[in-house]
């Protein structure tokens, strides 16, 4: 009972409101690096240090007018952000952020479910999440959206060609679609998958920043262009939904790129023993860390590069990204074959 | 009915109304753009949102008076235009103005290019989706403002030129930090560089996108960067000198291309020759009278003349006529560079993106002060 159902139940509660937590003060620290970037202080009167400026904007978007333009398609218009958050926030089912650790006398796994095609569970679910920006942007009603939904469908479809390939690739090296075993797979292997994979890496990486709608391949919001793309019409919380999923995705790529690449829970060199003195840390610290590495990288990117036109952008993907990738997976296969 | 190959579907261009309020358009511009998919198919510039009528009102005011309505112009190179003026009025009164007022006029005159192209640089920068910059040349940009509130008490309309000379001499201690100021712009400048100039995804954005040649450059009557970005050698700093630039050593920077990036590294030579001009104006800077032997009534004979300077947008002329009978112009005329500049638009944008008509109308630098007066 408690098994099955209490621990479970628990750990979804867990997982969700601390995703939801992380979101918000993902956003507060994206505007204290990017404002430590450019010289300036960024949030500083909501608590010291602005810690709690999450909160400010949380209970100003929630108190803010929610308009549906006359013209829009409510019911779409509705259900568009939800569309954008719920697949978001789904994915972290699948996501392992420690081994089977023992709590209070009883082994617990740090995951909610270890799905045996649990890679593939992450990509289709991720792939939802477009449907509520095309379907937001069409249904305001109105021309700048419009453009943003258009540029956002043909972003998605080529980068999630080239992310998909590069998933196959890796796949193929650990020998499973479960996010478990392939950090144990990474641990047999005494190796961290980037070794392994470094192409990979690099193709999975600039594929997650134009997944999550990230600069330099921010074409969808592009604020300077389209004035806010998507979102344009929205307002309150159900612009809010739009601006957590997005962050919320970032973390998704973010675990899965540490998953994958970086030996998901385990600490660097795991089988090593003269460093065993890092195995002070716990498991979940390690994984948190590595996500956190990522998630800076997102932030330092978005305040150094120009945003990329969309025509580029899809020759990149198309030309570039999708060759590459396809030749990764040729590689991996015959080195597979003749060792 | 009869049935078109290759033309499966009906298709109708999307208009798009681009301003006036909007993030990109530098102010009040309105830009009517008639797309096919996201390819400019023709456009309409639109401006007036911000007329005060300035010319008109300048018509009603007396000639000293008529300094501070100039400084609304441009309001992002207040000083420049204030310069213009004056010395229109100089030479329609052949009014000598002393050599020290001719220095002090032409390092304010290049400070505010570098504030001018600061600002340029960073919504240019921000237009093409790199933040961080404009926050860098911001923080230069107000380097030069707290220099002009201490030469003038103002930092934006700075009302800093009299008809004959200056208002003001310059602060004691001021041309130590102007100096100063020089020696940290150059290091700027490369940092500038450093995150732009050879940046792929900037390279990308930029060569090849609007592409104007010499002869159309001139057609069109450009002037400043977007004409010297086309390989032509004007400048009216040189061609025609004005305050001391007579008796400075600069170089001017052209492009070859004519394209967006050959005009944004048009303009950060200029920063490079700017802070040339400023340190050979304040080091050789001479002693003397700051006003020259200016009648205590302002009251210019029968004539009318067109006198032009350099500003940082291009050429700024004032075409002024005088009765002879009254304290005020007969009739008061600006050439204003942003105007001009703009009626390039609509060819420049033609056949690119949307991204790209925001990097474009940044790339021509226009302010709308000036382009409705």
């Amino acid at each position: 009972m408690i098994d099955t159902y209490l621990i479970p139940l628990l750990k979804i509660l867990f997982v969700l409101n601390a995703t939801l937590v992380g979101v918000t003060y993902m956003v507060l620290l994206e505007r204290k690096v990017i404002a430590w970037v450019q010289v300036r202080l960024g949030p500083m009167r909501v608590g010291p240090y602005g810690v709690l400026q999450p909160i400010a904007d949380a209970v100003k978007l929630i108190l803010k007018e929610d308009i549906t333009p006359t013209r829009a398609d409510k019911w779409v218009f509705t259900a568009a952000p939800i569309i954008v958050m719920v697949p978001a926030l789904i994915t972290f089912a699948v996501i392992p952020f420690g081994p089977v650790v023992n709590l209070f006398g009883r082994q617990v796994p740090l995951y909610i479910t270890d799905v045996n095609v649990g890679l593939l569970y992450i990509v289709s679910v991720a792939s939802i999440g477009v449907y509520g920006i095309i379907l937001g942007g069409w249904a305001s009603n109105s021309k700048f959206p419009l453009l943003a939904s258009l540029r956002a469908s043909a972003q998605l479809i080529s980068y999630e060609v080239a992310v998909t390939m590069t998933l196959v690739s890796m796949i193929m090296t650990a020998g499973t679609l479960s996010m478990v075993k392939i950090v144990e797979s990474q641990y047999n292997a005494h190796l961290w998958f980037i070794f392994v994979q470094p192409v990979a890496f690099v193709l999975f990486f600039i594929g997650g920043l134009a997944e999550t709608n990230r600069a330099p391949f921010d074409m969808a919001e592009a604020e300077q262009e389209l004035t806010g793309g998507f979102h344009t019409e929205y307002s309150g919380m159900r612009f809010a939904l739009f601006f957590l999923a997005e962050y919320a995705n970032m973390i998704v790529v973010s675990s899965v790129a540490t998953t994958l690449f970086l030996g998901g829970w385990l600490r660097p060199f795991p089988n090593i023993a003269a460093l065993s003195f890092l195995g002070i840390i716990p498991s979940w610290m390690w994984f948190l860390l590595k996500t956190f590495v990522f998630l800076y990288i997102f932030l330092w990117v978005r305040a150094t590069l120009p945003r990329y036109r969309y025509d580029q952008l899809m020759r990149l993907g198309w030309k570039v990204l999708i060759p590459v990738a396809i030749a990764n997976v040729v590689v991996t296969g015959i080195v597979m074959v003749l060792f | 009915m009869t049935t078109h190959t290759g033309q499966m579907f009906d298709t109708e261009e999307l208009v798009i109304n681009m301003g006036p309020q909007h993030p990109s358009t530098h102010g009040v511009l309105r830009v009517v753009l008639r797309l096919d998919g996201e390819r400019v198919v023709s456009s309409d510039v639109v401006i007036g949102y911000l007329h005060r009528g300035i010319e008109k009102l300048s018509e009603n005011r007396n000639w000293t008076q008529i300094i501070l309505l100039t400084d609304r112009m441009d309001y992002v190179a207040a000083a420049t235009n204030n310069v213009g003026y004056c010395e229109t009025v100089e030479k329609l009164m052949q009014l000598e103005v002393p050599r020290r007022a001719r220095y002090i006029r032409t390092a304010i005159c290049e400070l505010q290019r570098i504030a001018s192209h600061c600002l340029w640089l960073g919504t240019h920068a921000m237009d093409i989706g790199a933040m961080t910059v404009f926050l860098y040349a911001f923080r230069e940009r107000e380097l030069i403002l707290d220099l002009f509130e201490e030469y003038c008490g103002a930092r934006l309309t700075y009302n800093s030129m009299r008809i004959g000379g200056l208002p003001l001499d310059i602060p004691v201690g001021w041309d130590k930090k102007v100096l100063e100021f020089c020696n940290i712009m150059s290091e700027k400048v490369d940092e500038y560089e450093e995150l732009l100039t050879h940046n792929r995804i900037w390279l990308e954005r930029t060569r090849g996108v609007g592409v104007i040649s010499a002869e159309q450059a001139i057609a069109i009557g450009l002037s400043g960067p977007p004409l010297r970005g086309s390989g032509v050698a004007r400048d009216v700093r040189k061609d025609e000198p004005y305050a001391a630039y007579d008796e400075m050593k600069f170089e001017v920077p052209i492009g070859t291309n004519g394209d967006t990036y050959d005009r944004y590294l048009v303009r950060l030579e200029e920063f490079r020759q700017s802070i040339k001009i400023i340190r050979q104006s304040i080091e050789g800077l001479p002693e003397g009278p700051i006003v020259g032997k200016v009648p205590r009534l302002i009251k210019p004979a029968v004539g009318e003349t067109y006198h032009a300077i350099e500003s940082p947008k291009g050429e700024l002329g004032y075409f002024i006529v005088s009765d002879g009978k009254s304290t005020n112009p007969y009739r008061f005329r600006v050439r204003p560079p942003s105007f001009c500049n703009l009626q390039a638009l609509p060819q420049l944008i033609k056949g690119h993106m949307v991204a790209d008509v925001v990097a474009l109308i940044g790339s021509i630098d226009v302010v709308l002060g000036e382009v409705d007066r």
